[in-house]
C-alpha cells in the first residue's frame, strides 16, 4: 500500500468535508444567561463565603495563640500562690505606713 | 441603528452584559464550525463553544482592539479546542480492525487502484476522522490547521501561541505520526 498517497487522499477527503456552521437555537440567550449568573452572584453565597472566611481566620488565630501558650509558658517573677500575692498587695499601704512610723 | 463591535465591547466593559449577546450571535457560526473540526459529538461542540464565550467574556478587558475582535476570538477558540483534545484522548487506543464495511471497501478500492477511491466519498471522510482521532493533540491541531485548513505556519503560530520554530517541528512530527498510524492501519487490516 502506498502510504504517502493514502495520506494525501485522506487529507483531501478531510478538506472536502467542510464542517457546518449552524448554531443551536437560542444559543446566545443561553450564554447571556450564564454570564448574568456569573456577574450577579446571589446574596446567600456572598454571606456563606464571608462567614467561611471569618471562621477560617478565627480558627487560625486560636491555633496560633494556643501553640504560643503551650510552647512559651509564662515565666512570672512573682512566685508563690495567688492568695499570698493578693494579701501582700492589699496590705502594701499598711506595711508602708508601719515602716514610716 | 446597529452598534459596531467596538461600541458593543465598550458597553460590556462598562458593565452592560446584555451588549455581549449581539457579539455571540454574530460570531458563533465561526466558533461552531471550528469546534466541529475537533469534536465529533454535538454536545461536545456546544460545550466547547460555550466555554469559548465564557472565556471571551471574562477576558474581554485584555482585548486591546488593535486587531479585529474575530481574530482574538478565533485564537481563543483554537486554544479551547486544543484543551478539549488534551482532555479527551479516549479514542486513541482503539484498533483499526473495527473499520466499518464502507471504510473497508474504500480501502480495498484504494489498494487495487488508488485513482478509483474517491476523496469525497463518505467512507473516506469517516476513515480520515478515525485517523485524526488517533493523533496526539498537538499533531491533530497542527495537521488540521496546516493541511486541512491550509493555513500558513505564521498564522498557526499566532493562533496557538506557539513559536514559528515549534510549529515547524510539530508539523514535521505530526506528518510522521500520521504516517505511522496509516502503516498500523494497513498492518491491522492486511496482515
Amino acid at each position: 500500500m502506498n502510504l504517502a498517497e493514502l495520506q494525501t487522499k485522506l487529507i483531501a477527503a478531510a478538506r472536502a468535508d467542510v464542517p457546518g456552521d449552524q448554531v443551536p437555537y437560542a444559543f446566545e440567550k443561553r450564554v447571556t444567561a450564564l454570564i448574568a449568573d456569573r456577574v450577579a452572584p446571589d446574596n446567600l453565597s456572598l454571606w456563606v463565603h464571608g462567614l467561611w472566611r471569618a471562621a477560617v481566620s478565627c480558627v487560625a488565630v486560636t491555633l496560633l495563640f494556643g501553640a504560643w501558650a503551650v510552647l512559651n509558658p509564662t515565666t512570672s517573677s512573682t512566685t508563690g500562690d495567688l492568695s499570698q500575692n493578693f494579701e501582700s498587695t492589699l496590705l502594701a499601704s499598711v506595711d508602708q505606713s508601719d515602716q514610716a512610723q | 441603528m446597529e452598534r459596531t463591535e467596538a461600541e458593543l465591547i465598550a458597553a460590556v466593559l462598562k458593565g452592560d452584559a446584555a451588549s455581549f449577546e449581539p457579539l455571540v450571535q454574530k460570531f458563533s457560526p465561526r466558533v461552531f464550525a471550528t469546534a466541529r473540526r475537533y469534536a465529533r459529538r454535538e454536545s461536545e461542540v456546544e460545550d466547547i463553544a460555550q466555554e469559548v464565550w465564557l472565556k471571551a467574556f471574562s477576558k474581554l478587558a485584555s482585548f486591546r482592539g488593535d486587531a479585529p475582535f474575530e481574530h482574538w476570538l478565533m485564537r481563543m477558540t483554537v486554544r479551547t479546542c486544543y484543551d478539549f483534545l488534551r482532555g479527551h484522548q479516549r479514542n486513541r487506543e482503539s484498533s483499526f480492525s473495527e473499520l466499518s464495511e464502507p471504510e473497508t471497501d474504500w480501502l480495498e478500492r484504494f489498494v487495487a487502484d488508488p485513482g478509483s477511491a474517491a476523496e469525497d466519498a463518505d467512507a473516506a471522510k469517516l476513515l480520515v476522522a478515525r485517523v485524526l482521532e488517533k493523533l496526539s493533540p498537538p499533531a491533530r491541531l497542527v495537521i488540521t490547521l496546516l493541511e486541512i485548513e491550509d493555513r500558513s505556519v505564521k498564522e498557526i503560530a499566532e493562533l496557538t501561541g506557539w513559536s514559528v520554530a515549534l510549529v515547524k517541528v510539530r508539523a514535521f512530527r505530526a506528518r510522521g505520526e500520521m504516517r505511522k498510524i496509516l502503516a498500523k492501519m494497513a498492518k491491522d487490516k492486511y496482515l
